[in-house]
């Protein structure tokens, strides 16, 4: 199919209200280029899963809302008809079909014949990594392997585009970081636009070409990952994408004034009051006597890969340190901070 | 020892209680094979009076047998997608059209029939057929096959199995078709269940609406007990037996058999 590469998305002004009067969604306006790999990201009850129902046209938007699907409207389009492919969160197989045929279906609705489906069907089954399991039922396979097969499910028809609904968060952790480096490997293949929703931040760094970070209904910042990791908009992006010491200081000849010191920051740094944000991997643990800030380590935890620092004394609250595994440091010791002046990112106030 | 003394108390109790159930049932079908009831069966064994009855009522069976059929067709026609379109549509709308449907099991068999007796006795010939009996039977079965049909469907997550058929491209008819019945099918069975052995059974509903020609069984049963020999009457009851017997455990040895796959 000439369609491979799925299509481009635009949303305008899609709102969601329910019956009631509650308001899911505020006026969205988005647009996704095809191929690209969008993670809308956010916590519960935020309303990324109504924008995705939205574009699979399983809700229809407030009145004055629009879906573009390649520029042609498909906001009255029914979702049978708009040629998504979508994985739900519970899967949602269908438990009277064996795994061939649920991958199969929506090729037996196209009408395709049934040599070219089993061909398909086979293909998708190598691809998905569950040869073997073609004749099983879905109640006899695992959580990884439902999930494999919604998937396989949902790319057999060649969507126009593929809509992700929290696909692994019915699965445990370790299953869950290996299916994503999959899933990552499947869509870097397929290059099929796709649309990703989650409430978890690391899937959305590793899977997105942008993420679209969503709040209490409203977009709060849309961006690459590395644009939402180190330039956050928002204090509530900058906390709930990754860690983040939040430092409520003023700045005096460009330098961020704390308890425990100074922060050398970059040229233009603005005077007065701010919010400043740093990463917990972008504070590094230097002698006491050679640095602008100090502290005094509070509790150490060691991770394993990484330990875990809490120092007390240099700002206003605890700082949360990030640092190598072999950093040697004592409860109770006075160390010195070192923080690199990119590294402080300065936010708005926060708008609720 | 004392495990045991409990088993056997409860073993005799639960056989006390059977007996009581079924010794009358046993009696009753004995008489209907007993040459002369008044003489006990010492005046024996004959199969005369079943005779008689298949003679006198055979019309009665096979009326029962056919309205069941087209009782348990309607509320399968009814019913499943009606249970279907409740189940997705959900919210208060779907709770009050379901107690609207579950009335008839609440309000008594005669008072259904008066109330179609007053409806549609100006329609003559409606009121004279068997379709009218029929009538009365979907009204009173059909909560039986909504209600058995949704148990089965609130416990699966039919909503988001319809949306990711539909996902797939399915209308739908198809949805309803590929998805919602196969996995409703233990609820369906269980509705088909209930609905033809109420059908064959009920008297209330079906003595008020019928006509001396459109007799059922058990109006045909209590016409026997009225009017004929006791044991025609209970050769009757005999056949009703050697009848609703059999489509029972059919019935529920299709229901046990688990789900095949779709073949395609």
């Amino acid at each position: 199919m000439s369609n491979s590469h799925g299509v481009s998305l635009r949303l305008e002004a899609c709102a969601k209200s329910f019956p009631g009067g509650s308001r899911a969604l505020d006026p969205v306006t988005l647009a996704v280029a095809r191929g690209e790999t969008v993670v809308i990201l956010g916590p519960s009850g935020c309303g990324k899963t109504t924008l995705l129902r939205i574009i699979a046209g399983l809700e229809a938007p407030d009145a004055g809302g629009r879906v573009f699907f390649n520029d042609a409207d498909v906001t009255k389009v029914p979702i049978e008809q708009r040629k998504v492919g979508m994985v739900f969160q519970s899967y949602a197989l269908f438990p009277n079909m064996s795994v061939a045929e649920n991958i199969g279906y929506g090729l037996k609705i196209r009408g395709i014949g049934k040599a070219q489906r089993a061909a398909r069907v086979a293909e998708l089954v190598k691809l998905t990594g569950i040869e073997g399991f073609e004749h099983r039922r879905i109640t006899q396979l695992s959580g990884g392997q439902r999930q494999r097969v919604a998937l396989a499910r949902a790319v057999a028809v060649q969507p126009s585009v593929l809509l992700l609904d929290e696909p692994l968060t019915a699965l445990d952790a370790a299953l869950r970081e290996r299916l994503r480096s999959e899933l990552d490997r499947l869509l870097r293949t397929l290059g099929i636009t796709t649309i990703y929703v989650t409430h978890d931040q690391a899937e959305a760094m590793a899977l997105g070409d942008r993420i679209v970070v969503m709040r209490n209904g409203a977009i709060a910042q849309i961006g690459s990952p590395r644009e939402i990791y180190f330039s956050p908009q928002s204090r509530f992006v900058a906390e709930f994408v990754g860690a983040a010491n939040i430092l409520e200081a003023s700045i005096e000849n460009g330098e961020l004034k704390l308890p425990g010191g100074r922060i050398k920051l970059g040229n233009g740094a603005p005077a007065g009051a701010v919010t400043a944000m740093v990463r917990p991997e972008a504070i590094a643990i230097v002698p006491p006597e050679r640095a602008a800030l100090c502290g005094r380590v509070d509790a150490v935890s060691f991770v394993g890969d990484r330990a875990r620092l809490i120092v007390t004394g240099a700002a206003d609250r605890p700082l949360v340190l990030s640092v190598a595994n072999s950093t040697d440091v004592k409860v109770g010791e006075r160390v010195g901070l070192a923080i690199e002046p990119d590294a402080v990112r300065l936010l708005p106030g926060d708008r609720r | 020892m004392r495990d045991r003394v409990i088993f056997c108390g409860q073993l005799v109790f639960t056989a006390l209680v059977a007996a009581f159930l079924i010794v009358p049932a046993i009696l009753s079908m004995l008489a209907g094979i007993t040459a002369n009831y008044f003489r006990g069966i010492g005046s024996g064994l004959t199969l005369q009076w079943v005779v008689a009855v298949w003679d006198l009522y055979a019309e009665t069976i096979a009326r029962s047998l056919l309205i069941a059929i087209a009782t348990l067709a309607a509320t399968l026609v009814v019913g499943v997608p009606a249970a279907y379109a409740l189940n997705v549509r959900g919210g208060r709308l779907a709770r009050t059209v379901e107690e609207v449907i579950t009335l008839p099991l609440a309000i008594p068999g005669l008072a259904i029939a008066l109330a179609l007796l007053l409806t549609y006795n100006g329609f003559g010939d409606f009121r004279r057929s068997w379709l009218f009996i029929l009538t009365g039977h979907v009204v009173f079965t059909l909560p039986f096959m909504v209600r058995s049909v949704m148990a089965v469907l609130s416990g699966i997550d039919v909503k988001t199995l319809d949306e990711s058929a539909a996902s797939l491209g399915a209308g739908p008819w198809r949805r309803f078709r590929d998805v919602i019945v196969p996995n409703a099918r233990p609820g369906i069975l269980a509705g088909s269940l209930a609905v033809v052995t109420l059908s064959l059974g009920e008297f209330n509903l079906t003595w008020m609406l019928h006509t001396p020609l459109t007799k059922t069984l058990p109006v045909g049963l209590a016409d026997s007990y009225a009017s004929m020999r006791l044991e025609v009457a209970s050769a009757y009851t005999l056949v009703f037996f050697l009848m609703i017997i059999p489509l029972l455990v059919a019935m529920q040895l299709l229901a046990d058999r688990p789900g095949t796959p779709e073949r395609s």
